[in-house]
């Protein structure tokens, strides 16, 4: 297969929605920390996958960058400390998923020493092998910073065909998220320097970098970081279309190559890795300097917050002390989104805290959520249709939903549903089609488990009826056995002589053994 | 007037010769497409959620899915498949759906048997009464339950000499709800920064 | 600190049902002003009729099926069918053409299939067809347009017509009336004569028929209209469109004395009206773009073959039921391939 061209012609996507940015309002002032909180909230699992050991108890002091918890696969993420201090606690606490849910969570009290654990940095990664590499980014707890948490070593390594383009997507086409934005002014050579790291640790040759057309200063800053760190002018900087959700890694793809990714597949089956400008940041971090990922810049933003700015902040500070960083709430707020509006997670406390993919908290208020009518009947205009990214038919699937007719949905692909939320903002009718989808995919995944579950105990009744037939049979036939034998008298007999002389054989060993 | 009647006449023979005709091919092809007995205890069987509780008078679902295909037992006898299982079935069996009999237990939400290891004494007996082989354990060993293997069935409860097993819901992946709820923080804590509420 | 757990996207939509409808009613404005100046006051007061009756009807299933009155009587769908469906029928029209006309589209046609959204076919088409097979006499006497007509009736003269069912003694339908362009063109063709002779008749214009081809092209603005605001989409108006020029132009260049030309096909009778307002009805139409296409394409060929074969003038609202009953089908055949797949 030749290698694709990615960046060199820019493609469409289908459907997709333009909207109203919002972008600048929390761009206006520079990036800022939080006030370190009293405490920090670590959910022990911060990314898709299960969690590893956990290394500390309660009552341990801690310093920063102290790893809390070991990745004993690819698929599990550690937990570093973001700062020094000791473990309270290891108890349920909110967080966002599942909604209105709790899991385990660290509880760490800072000591406001911000006292470093030692630093693991590789010296020259420019000769380093791609398996080191990539053992330093797992120790270093990397997981997808673009808000899906995917472990990013499990990205990294894998068996599939040879990578040849890395995408670095800093397109976050939602409105109001910018801190991708953000970073990309201010760290333009950390994500170039990051995005070589990854190219090497995956052996891909090039680098491109996705950014919106509407980010006019972003440009410039990583335009002059290509020419200080890219002398091998292994990256190069795509601008593409605002029109949401361009940022998603399959659409981004699409528009970056024309191919879809499989979608039984992966963006590796197309010689491909997506990886989150952030996350190339972070990279960078953890190779050149040691540090693990223990911090992120979280946009603060929407209508429902006084000053609307960017914060790097520590993971597992609370979403109230960024809402007390930003100036504080409107009094009738309503909603808090963790991420967009579009696609964005509700958060059902303040108290939830930041994760490795918090990339926005939005600030709602009653009337930035208020619908203009009641949820009517489908009129089957087709709007949805247009507008779906991943050429689905939105209102079809949402009739078989709403009939539960689980099935029929599956059969029409709800399965490669996005999420994005484009057919619900243009819905005439106000049907929450997103929350129908996932309550859907929620169902499907559940009667699959059940049905696999089903399956399973089938089997093992099956081969216990088996078993039981199997040991009646095999008692059966020695009881025969041992009938058959003793009506034929004679041999029995002997049988019961020769059992007792063995007996006595043995009582005279054992005593001789006694006398010795 | 004879014309009429002989019309009549015409038109009702051919209504029944073609009526005859339809029925005979009928009968003929249900009789030569009969459905293979054992595929459809199979496909039965795989309606029925394999709980293997014996709720429904029969010592498995296996059994069951028998008993229903030659006519023996009703379709709405299995409390575990609730009425979406007797619907089921009764779709696959082209019958007329009917609530669950209620003589045979309850639907249920899933659970799963947990043994508290402190009052085990080793028995035996559960593991024995286990119809899917979930609990190991040795004689005066503690006893556990696979929870992923455990169908629910309740059926170790009753030989257990020192009632030691309690059943516990089962842990179930979250499902999005479809329609939006209010939520006054997370249930049973009570807000930390009760500050934050006028900020 | 309380707050709401709902689903993304958290700001709301872009449209809505009663948005949607609003629109389609403003659209038919530049139309009714039309009609108005060819036809006079009766249409004005068809509309007000129809409405009126939808409403009323509306509101009655809405009780008898236990739905809230509120939110589906101010959705304004059945204003929609109601100025449809007035728009169809003659403008001196006896009332209970509008009453029988409102009860298949309202009752029958809406809510006996579930309401709004729930309906299989066009609800004004399925009022129209209902009156045209009911009362085919009343809905033959056309107005003559106002440049043929001795002077149109006024208002009092309309009121009168409408309400009781008969003429003033001052009017008289001998000279009040016209065949519609339509109507002439099929008997027409019937008696065996040419259709550049039927042509010469006054009341053909230079397309269509005198007065009527305006009121196409005003259809056509707001339809257009409607396309920019992309309340409906391009491709039921184009296919429907395309599709008649492709259809007629080689039977026009083989036969023009029999056949008539595509731009008289076009301008006359409910073509224009249909390829913008009536086919493109989202509810009883394709969802998927191709299947609009395809919908699109099956009322042309099938209002052709209505005005080329049928026994009525215009086939449009025939064409358009039957096209209904394929939408299912339709869809099903042209769902688009999935990303990734």
């Amino acid at each position: 297969m030749r290698d694709l061209e990615v960046g060199e012609h820019l493609y469409r996507f289908p459907g997709g929605l333009k909207l109203r940015h919002h972008k600048q309002i929390a761009c206006r002032d520079p990036l800022a920390r939080p006030d370190l909180p009293e405490a920090l909230y670590l959910p022990l699992q911060q990314h898709q996958g299960p969690f590893g050991e956990v290394l500390v108890q309660p009552d341990d002091r801690v310093l920063k960058g102290q790893p809390l918890s070991r990745a004993r696969n690819d698929r599990e993420v550690p937990v570093h400390a973001p700062t020094s201090g000791t473990i309270r606690e290891i108890k349920p606490w909110p967080v966002s998923w599942p909604p209105a849910g709790e899991a385990e969570c660290l509880i760490l009290e800072p000591d406001g020493n911000e006292t470093w654990f030692e630093t693991n940095a590789l010296e020259n990664w420019h000769d380093a092998e791609p398996a080191d590499l990539v053992e330093h980014i797992r120790a270093a707890g990397l997981a997808g910073l673009g808000g899906a948490m995917f472990p990013t070593a499990a990205k990294l390594r894998g068996d599939w065909a040879q990578v040849h383009t890395l995408i670095l997507n800093g397109s976050e086409c939602e409105p109001y998220i910018s801190c991708d934005e953000m970073l990309m002014r201010e760290r333009p050579g950390a994500i170039i320097e990051g995005g070589l790291i990854l190219a090497r640790a995956l052996g891909a040759g090039k680098v491109v970098i996705a950014i919106e057309d509407q980010m006019g200063a972003v440009d410039k800053s990583l335009s002059r970081a290509l020419a200080e760190h890219d002398p091998d002018d292994i990256c190069r900087i795509v601008e593409v279309t605002t029109v949401y959700p361009e940022g998603g890694e399959k659409q981004l793809i699409q528009v970056l190559t024309g191919a879809e990714v499989p979608h039984d597949g992966l963006p590796q089956d197309l010689g491909l890795v997506c990886l989150n400008v952030g996350t190339a940041a972070a990279a960078r971090d953890a190779v050149i300097e040691g540090k693990p990922l223990i911090e992120r810049i979280v946009t603060v933003s929407g209508p429902g917050i006084a000053h609307p700015r960017n914060l790097l902040t520590l993971l597992g500070t609370p979403v109230s002390n960024l809402l007390a960083a930003a100036g504080g709430v409107d009094d009738d707020i309503e909603r808090l989104v963790l991420g967009g509006p579009m696609s964005g997670l509700p958060l059902a406390s303040d108290r939830i805290p930041i994760t490795k993919g918090s990339n926005c908290i939005l600030v709602l208020r009653r009337q930035d959520t208020r619908r203009e009518q009641p949820v009517m009947p489908c009129i089957n205009c087709g709007e949805c249709v247009r507008v779906c990214p991943a050429s689905l038919l939105p209102q079809e699937l949402y009739k078989y939903l709403k009939a539960e007719s689980h099935e029929e949905a599956d059969s029409l692909d709800l399965f490669d549903c996005i999420e994005c939320g484009c057919c619900a903002h243009v819905c005439p009718s106000h049907i929450p089609l997103v929350d129908w989808y996932r309550h859907g995919k929620g169902v499907l995944r559940e009667r699959g488990i059940e049905d696999a579950r089903a399956q399973k105990a089938r089997q093992r009744f099956e081969a216990r009826e088996k078993r039981i037939t199997e040991e009646k049979e095999e008692r059966r036939r020695k009881r025969e056995q041992r009938e058959r034998k003793l009506k034929s008298g004679g041999d029995a007999r002997s049988e019961v002589q020769a059992a007792i002389e063995r007996a006595q054989s043995r009582s005279t060993e054992s005593d001789k053994d006694a006398d010795q | 007037m004879s014309a009429t009647l002989s019309a009549i006449l015409v038109a009702i023979g051919v209504m029944l010769a073609l009526l005859l005709g339809i029925g005979l091919v009928l009968l003929f092809s249900a009789r030569k497409w009969k459905p293979d007995e054992g595929s459809v205890v199979e496909q039965i069987n795989r309606i029925l959620p394999q709980t293997q509780c014996g709720q429904c008078d029969y010592p498995g679902c296996r059994p069951y899915a028998e008993a229903i295909a030659n006519g023996e037992a009703d379709i709405n006898q299995c409390p575990p498949g609730g009425e979406a299982g007797v619907k089921a079935l009764a779709d696959l069996l082209g019958r007329e759906s009917k609530p669950l009999d209620a003589s045979h237990g309850e639907t249920k939400p899933p659970i799963v048997a947990v043994i508290d290891e402190d009052r085990c004494i080793g028995c035996k007996l559960c593991i024995q009464a286990c119809p899917v082989d979930a609990i190991i354990g040795a004689p005066k060993m503690m006893h556990t339950v696979i929870a992923d293997e455990c169908t629910g069935c309740e059926l170790c409860l009753p030989p257990c000499p020192v009632d030691c097993i309690d059943l516990v819901p089962r842990r179930r992946p979250f499902i999005w709800p479809v329609h939006a709820i209010e939520v006054e923080s997370p249930p049973g804590r009570e807000p930390e920064h009760p500050e934050r509420e006028h900020a | 600190m309380k707050v709401m757990l709902a689903g993304a996207p958290h700001i709301p939509p872009i449209s809505t049902v009663s948005g949607v409808m609003k629109q389609v009613l403003y659209a038919l404005i530049p139309a009714i002003a039309a009609h108005l100046w060819f036809f006079g006051l009766g249409i004005l007061f068809q509309i007000a009729l129809a409405t009126g009756f939808a409403l009323a009807l509306e509101a009655a299933m809405l009780k008898l099926r236990q739905r809230p009155l509120g939110p589906f009587l101010s959705d304004y769908s059945a204003v929609v069918t109601a100025v449809l469906f007035a728009l169809c029928i003659p403008p001196l029209a006896p009332w209970w053409i509008a009453f029988t006309g409102m009860l298949f589209a309202i009752v029958v046609a809406k809510h006996f299939y579930g309401g709004l959204g729930h309906n299989l076919f066009n609800p004004a088409m399925v009022g129209f067809a209902a009156v045209i097979v009911t009362f085919p006499l009343d809905l033959s006497q056309w107005l003559a347009p106002r440049q043929l007509s001795p002077g149109l009736p006024g208002l009092w003269q309309t009121a009168h017509a409408i309400f009781t069912g008969s003429l003033p003694e001052s009017l008289s339908w001998d000279t009040l009336s016209q065949a519609t362009p339509l109507d002439a063109l099929k008997t027409g063709v019937a008696e065996n004569r040419l259709v550049t002779e039927i042509r010469d008749a006054p009341i053909f214009g230079d397309f269509g028929g005198l007065g009527w081809e305006w009121i196409a092209n005003f259809y056509a603005l707001g339809g257009l209209w409607l396309v920019y605001r992309r309340v409906i989409s391009w491709h039921v108006p184009v296919a429907l469109l395309a599709t008649v020029v492709v259809v007629t132009v080689p039977m026009w260049l083989m036969g023009p004395d029999i056949n008539p030309s595509p731009l008289q096909h076009i301008f006359s009778g409910a073509l224009v009206m249909a390829a913008f307002f009536i086919a493109t009805d989202p509810v009883s139409g394709c969802s998927t773009m191709k299947g609009r296409l395809l919908f699109g394409a099956g009322v042309a060929i099938l209002t052709l073959a209505i005005r080329r074969f049928g026994g009525y003038p215009d086939g449009v609202a025939f064409a358009v039921l039957l096209m209904n009953m394929a939408v299912p089908l339709i869809d099903r055949l042209t769902r688009p391939r999935t990303y990734g797949h």
